[in-house]
């Protein structure tokens, strides 16, 4: 069987304005973004809470009616074929949304079933899928008296049920205990392993970093670069940033920095000095003596290494906070 | 690094029709397996009112307090009434409970509304399961209100008319799943306790229930006012099948509100519903 050739998912110009309501003046959540996500990809949206990266899912998901732009999901438009990409997705949301009047085991079946599955085989796959989750043991368990870990994992099951083509995660380790994380992770990859193509958002570098093939960072609803992780340290010229904070306006010599060669940008802010370098060799301790030497004393002091964190902070000039 | 092979899934035929089937399906089995809590609870009240009314007062020597003399006995006039207002309550509540917890806690409605199905026709459905588990309360609370009463006190019921009373089972169950669904989606959840204090309670004090539409008369205006009161249609429309005798409306009265009610109040469920899915 050959894979059908339009990509999993395609956005033009993607806009989501939420109305005013109220005192609440209108919220433009999603301002013109493009995607472009290949069949068998493990694709990430990478931005700080707030950047719209969860609308943008709602409306691939077909949940969220976009103000603006396309987008389509397996070629398919997700306004005027809402149903069918219902059909081709699963989706697994950032909150609990297991069926709580269900059980674990329940919670699969309906699902296969709900997707046109007959009963028998749904019992079947959601058997199947809980023993490759581990999650056999927690078949007749209540949804709601899991661990945050174990009904992530029975969503993650629950979206595989009808073998959806794209499978959507909204934060998907949010809230979880670090060891639990990783796990989750383990359990991502072996799913893009085996083809899944796979759309995730994250407010965690480190995800973004560990999982996908390529991510698209986001921020105040547009896009501000994508790529490979390796192709967004590049091209935002953000190798390893330094940080000095001194407790006095900083010494004048330290914009003689940005000549230098392996060095693609100094910001000076009052006190505050930011290097970009490609090679930092010891730029930090020249930081600091230069402080020394115009008596000037240093409060702060930090160098990031390469990372998505400071391809954040050459594309915002904005420090990354969850 | 283990890689994860998930075997295609089994052949699926995603129709709508199926998979509306397969979502009343899990209606069903949550109904199983909540039936004790569920449909207890639908069944206190009428049961301790003839309790009281048909059985203790009776007894005291306050009985007969309907008709007078020669009249119908209070338990004659209670039957249609408990058994409507049962159909109400139970409907009305089917579908506002699940409801506020899927728009609010978690949210979970977002994954409900992920079915393959188009939105409005998710909200047909929740009126459907809903109006079932209606219907059931008001079957449940027959035996009840026909058994549980003093010597000399049973209620006279026939069934005057077969059709009268299946229509207006099945569409006043219709009728207050989908006045639920328009209430649920309008309301938020910090108001359900108003709900009940301020609407439920009233609809079912006022709602014919304890006495005939026509014995209003001595007191016009309400008489009027209960016009607004869908659980009035449904109480005369019973009365106008079970218990013939007594005065109530004409069929066509009845009918009219009910099933026009019930298409006016689905159909504005649906778009407010939809209004609160899809955003």
């Amino acid at each position: 069987m050959s894979a059908p050739p339009e990509p999993a998912v395609q956005t033009v110009e993607l806009k989501k304005t939420y109305p005013a309501a109220g005192p609440r003046p209108e919220v433009p959540a999603v301002r013109g973004i493009d995607l472009d996500v290949p069949r068998g990809e493990f694709f990430g949206l990478l931005g700080p809470n707030g950047a719209g990266k969860s609308t943008t899912i709602g409306m691939l998901t077909t949940l969220v009616v976009p103000t603006g732009g396309t987008a389509r999901v397996s070629g398919l438009d997700v306004v005027k074929d809402a149903v069918e990409i219902k059909r081709r997705i699963g989706v697994v949301s950032q909150n609990n949304t297991l069926d709580s009047d269900l059980t674990a085991a329940e919670n699969l079946e309906f699902r296969g079933r709900f997707f046109g599955l007959s009963a028998r085989d749904a019992r079947r796959r959601a058997d199947e899928l809980m023993e490759l989750f581990g999650l056999t043991e927690h078949r007749k368990g209540n949804p709601f008296e899991m661990s945050g870990g174990q009904a992530k994992r029975v969503m993650i099951c629950r979206a595989l049920m009808h073998g959806p083509e794209v499978l959507f995660l909204d934060e998907p380790t949010a809230g979880l205990d670090p060891q639990t994380r990783t796990n989750l992770w383990e359990v991502l990859r072996g799913l893009q392993a085996g083809g899944q193509t796979i759309l995730l958002t994250t407010h965690y570098m480190e995800e973004a970093e560990a999982l996908c093939d390529r991510v698209a960072v986001v921020d105040h609803g547009r896009l501000l670069a994508a790529g490979t992780v390796d192709e967004l340290k590049n091209a935002a010229g953000a190798d390893t940033v330094i940080t000095v904070a001194y407790d006095a306006p900083a010494p004048d010599q330290i914009h003689k920095l940005a000549d230098r060669a392996g060095i693609s940008k100094v910001e000076v802010n009052e006190g505050r000095v930011r290097v970009f370098a490609i090679e930092p060799g010891d730029i930090l301790g020249e930081l600091v003596a230069l402080g020394n030497a115009a008596g000037v004393g240093v409060t702060d002091a930090s160098q990031l290494r390469p990372s998505l964190e400071t391809v954040f902070l050459a594309l915002t000039g904005r420090e990354y906070r969850d | 690094m283990s890689t994860t092979v998930l075997t295609p899934p089994p052949p699926a035929r995603a129709t709508i029709p199926r998979t509306f089937a397969a979502m009343m399906a899990r209606e069903a089995r949550v109904m199983r397996k909540n039936f004790l809590s569920t449909f207890v609870r639908v069944l206190v009240q009428p049961v301790m009112f003839v309790f009281v009314f048909s059985y203790v007062l009776p007894k005291l020597g306050g009985g007969a307090m309907a008709g007078g003399p020669g009249g119908p006995t209070f338990s004659t006039i209670l039957v249609p009434g408990l058994v409507g207002s049962s159909i109400i309550m139970q409907a009305m509540m089917a579908v506002i409970f699940p409801l506020m917890m899927e728009l609010n806690w978690q949210k979970s409605i977002t994954d409900r509304a992920l079915a393959p199905v188009p939105i409005p026709l998710l909200a047909v459905q929740k009126i459907i399961a809903a109006a079932v588990q209606g219907l059931i309360g008001g079957l449940l609370v027959f035996p009840a209100v026909l058994l549980i009463h003093a010597e000399g006190q049973s209620p006279h019921v026939h069934v005057g008319n077969w059709p009268v009373l299946v229509v207006v089972m099945l569409a006043g169950s219709l009728l207050a799943a989908s006045g639920g669904l328009l209430l649920g989606t309008l309301l938020n959840p910090q108001k359900v306790q108003v709900l009940f204090a301020m609407v439920l309670l009233p609809m079912t004090m006022l709602g014919c229930v304890y006495y005939p539409w026509s014995a209003l008369d001595h007191i016009r205006w309400l008489q009027i006012l209960s016009l607004f009161n869908p659980l009035v249609y449904v109480s005369e429309g019973l009365r106008s099948a079970l218990t013939p005798g007594i005065p109530h409306m004409p069929v066509w009265a009845f009918l009219l509100a009910i099933v026009g009610g019930t298409a006016l109040l689905t159909w504005a469920a649906t778009r407010t519903f939809t209004r609160r899915v899809l955003t």
